[in-house]
């Protein structure tokens, strides 16, 4: 059972739901504190952030570095608005090394149960954006995949 | 099923995935590609040949005119896509629980 939703909306919107075992307090920090993002946001295995900056205050800065070693990429943006523990509200691009389109994200933590539902709210220019944006995801996706069925094959 | 090798060299380029998003809206001719992407029609041509060669879009001959559309291969791989994202999102995600379980004990 996947516990993760993720389903477009509209022409330019991607919602992502999550839920997770422990209180919003520790899913917002996991999100906002750099020690803590460091350990999770890195998408495919092989890959690590060693910059990490999370000003988080409205006007603060973001900026994540991701590396395999080989290649590497960055993201940048900065915070519209945060309500401690249930909203964040920034803007980000990737650089590749050009920067994307502005990728608009709410994301939202709710008490549910005796954890968290996370709501994260994705709102791109148009729909081209979306779908390239889409796209790259899967690019980074499928290396995963591969690198794993390397790994099962050569078990 | 396209060459999956050629289908993602293709997909690789950022105008070619806007063009595969324009034609997922409908049939288009080469010079109402153009006039978005701000290129030359030779320049969108040779996109299309790349896409064509890869089994992602599919023309038809129609007086001088050679009309391109989405293949139905490459809805799927748009659907693939999602799925590929949704993957990738989990291994994110999949690691913050082991965080949050962590900074539980810590307490």
């Amino acid at each position: 059972m996947s516990k993760m939703t993720l389903k477009t909306e509209g022409d330019t919107h991607v919602v992502v739901t999550r839920h997770f075992a422990a209180a919003p307090e520790a899913v917002f920090r996991a999100h906002t504190e750099p020690a803590l993002i460091q350990k999770w946001l890195l998408g495919p295995d092989g890959w690590t952030m060693p910059v990490c900056i999370n000003e988080a205050r409205p006007g603060g800065k973001i900026r994540y570095e991701w590396t395999n070693g080989e290649a590497g990429f960055y993201l940048t943006g900065e915070y519209l608005e945060l309500v401690p523990f249930s909203r964040l509200v920034h803007v980000e691009r990737m650089h590749m090394p050009d920067a994307t389109p502005d990728n608009h994200v709410e994301t939202s933590f709710a008490p549910d149960g005796a954890g968290t539902l996370m709501t994260m709210r994705m709102t791109l220019p148009d729909a081209a954006t979306r779908t390239a944006m889409l796209s790259s995801g899967m690019e980074h996706g499928m290396e995963a995949s591969y690198a794993r069925l390397e790994t099962t094959l050569k078990s | 099923m396209p060459n999956l090798d050629a289908a993602f060299s293709a997909l690789a380029d950022p105008t070619r995935r806007a063009i595969l998003a324009r034609l997922a809206l409908g049939e288009t001719t080469v010079m109402e590609l153009a006039e978005p992407f701000e290129m030359t029609q030779p320049a969108i041509s040779r996109h299309l040949k790349v896409l064509e060669g890869a089994g992602l879009i599919l023309r038809r001959v129609e007086g001088t005119k050679r009309p391109c559309r989405l293949a139905p291969a490459a809805v799927t791989e748009i659907d693939q896509w999602l799925a590929m994202l949704r993957q990738a999102l989990s291994a994110n995600y999949n690691r913050l629980d082991d965080v949050l379980a962590a900074m539980k004990t810590e307490e």
